[in-house]
């Protein structure tokens, strides 16, 4: 019997429950909701990122009483220094659009639209001197950046962001509270072997070690077909959701995205294996 | 009668035979030990006497006289509430914790009810107290079949003790208290459940060990037991209190006689 290795002759100790006890089942159940959930964070917060990517050097020109100073507007921005790109949304996409707000009706002519004319800024232009310019060249029109109109859907993007990692931890630490309780319940379970062993010398890291080889291998079991279940199901989800592929500007996981996912089943087999060897030792010192 | 340590078994232990054996000093002390259960009176009380190294001592006593709390005591199972123990010459009673499984190391216990562990053979109930002191397979295979065989369990290597009678479980545990070599042994009733040409093979066994230098504690209510051990020394509790009118174990004589050594 060494202080760190598991013998043959210490596994028939200790005996295996094999997979058929309670652990792997709830560490299985754990690690799939735990992937599920972070999976869903990586691709809130992956979209997040794109959105904003997306729309952070976006501005628009809008100008409220017609279109007869939309050449002077478009001017203006094409003289403005750090401006790429100029272009006006056609009027019939801003009709499209309120037709799917407003119902037919959005879709009449006599229904007056203003003018947006989309403007993209290289990285690192001006965009005050830019929105004075195109303001001092056209009484009336506003410079808006996007950010500014998507900025409470980027906050709600990171908020669920950041709520899917606090549940990841909680998760863990849901593991860890059951790890510990079987690992009690299996010290109790076996507490006359472990009598016979502190009575011929034993210490109390050989006897815990022999249960953690046990709680390790439940942990490693369970964690593994938790992901496995869940990578499955993500796989179909996201296979088959063209939407948020779109959404994002491409798909909403990436590989190390995946790497994490698929560290998640070992950090709760390592995390469980941890928590339970504190928990037999605090219980073995409680006996002399 | 040829001893297994006298083969294998003798190189096997080398490693935890390490250790000088003393012939003259007190191997147990207890100086005014007093044990209670929780809240309850005490069960031993007063207790002061020293158990000369080498020697064989038979614990005997009444029922509820004190003799398995005293053993627990000499086992380490449990601490005296009061006084000071001291076991291979090193205060016990206030150790800390982590020390105790070195000095459990160095006893071997036969326990009443045996206490084998249930799902293990008993070639590994035997070899648990050499594996648990980090031997190797190959140092625990002979010594543990030489040691079954003597104990008249050859054939019975691979039985589970549910499947082993009363006395076969208690030989099994008399060989796991043994096969580490240990300097003290503790037996409790270690011939109540086996015959007498068995109980006579036993004694046999551990007087052997004992004129090898080991100290022998016997707790029975067998008076021929006794009888058929000279030069063996009598520890008497009645109430929780030490019986020692002559004064000889509170003040035993230098260097003891290994039974054998001398008439009854």
């Amino acid at each position: 019997m060494k202080l760190h290795s598991v013998s043959e002759a210490d596994r028939r100790l200790i005996p295996s429950s094999g997979i058929k006890g309670p652990v792997p089942l709830l560490i299985a159940i754990m690690t799939f909701v735990m992937v599920v959930v972070a999976a869903a964070g990586l691709a809130l917060g992956n979209t997040a990122s794109v959105v904003k990517q997306g729309v952070e050097n976006r501005f628009s020109i809008q100008i409220s009483d017609g279109s007869a100073k939309t050449s002077a507007a478009i001017a203006a921005a094409r003289s403005a220094p750090g401006v790429s790109r100029v272009e006006q949304v056609p009027p019939e996409d801003l009709r499209r659009t309120l037709e799917r707000w407003l119902g037919p009706a959005g879709a009449e002519a006599d229904l007056p639209l203003p003018v947006i004319i989309d403007v993209d800024l290289a990285p690192g232009a001006d965009v005050p001197a830019v929105a004075r310019r195109i303001e001092q060249a056209v009484a009336g029109a506003r410079f808006v950046a996007h950010r500014a109109s998507l900025a409470p859907l980027l906050d709600a993007l990171r908020g669920l962001t950041m709520l899917a990692f606090g549940l990841v931890l909680l998760i863990a630490m849901a593991s860890a509270a059951a790890v510990v309780l079987a690992a009690r319940g299996a010290l109790d379970t076996h507490r006359a072997t472990i009598e016979v062993m502190h009575g011929i010398g034993a210490t109390d890291e050989q006897v815990a070690t022999l249960f953690l080889r046990q709680i390790a291998i439940d942990a490693l079991i369970g964690g593994i077909a938790g992901a496995a279940t869940a990578g499955l199901i993500l796989a179909a989800i996201i296979g088959g959701a063209s939407f948020a592929t779109s959404l994002a500007g491409g798909p909403p996981l990436g590989w190390g995205d995946a790497a994490v996912l698929v560290a998640l089943p070992l950090a709760v087999a390592l995390l469980a294996t941890m928590v339970a060897r504190g928990a037999l030792l605090r219980a073995l010192r409680e006996r002399l | 009668m040829l001893l297994p340590w006298q083969g294998g078994l003798r190189r096997a232990n080398a490693v935890t035979r390490g250790r000088e054996r003393r012939l003259a000093g007190s191997i147990v002390e207890f100086d005014r030990v007093g044990l209670r259960y929780g809240t309850g009176g005490e069960v031993l009380r007063d207790l002061d006497f020293r158990l000369a190294e080498g020697g064989f001592y038979f614990l005997t006593g009444p029922s509820g006289a004190g003799k398995t709390s005293l053993l627990k005591l000499l086992y380490l199972a449990q601490r005296p509430t009061r006084g000071r123990m001291s076991l291979f010459s090193d205060e016990l009673a206030h150790a800390p914790r982590d020390a105790l499984p070195g000095y459990r190391r160095r006893i071997g216990v036969v326990f009443q009810d045996f206490r084998l562990i249930r799902h293990l053979s008993a070639f590994d109930n035997v070899a648990l107290p050499l594996r648990i002191t980090g031997h190797d397979e190959t140092e625990v295979e002979g010594p543990v079949r030489e040691m079954l065989a003597w104990v008249g369990l050859a054939d019975r290597a691979s039985a589970r003790p549910p499947t082993l009678s009363g006395g076969e479980q208690q030989r099994v545990a008399i060989a796991r208290a043994v096969i580490a070599r240990p300097e003290l042994i503790i037996a409790d009733e270690p011939t109540g459940n086996v015959d007498a040409a068995m109980a006579q093979r036993i004694l046999h066994l551990l007087t052997a060990m004992n004129r090898l230098g080991t100290t022998v504690i016997v707790a029975t209510h067998d008076l021929g037991l006794i009888a058929a051990t000279p030069g063996a020394q009598l520890i008497r509790l009645e109430n929780g209190v030490l019986v020692d009118p002559t004064g000889a174990l509170r003040h035993p004589p230098g260097t003891p006689p290994r039974v054998g050594e001398r008439g009854a």
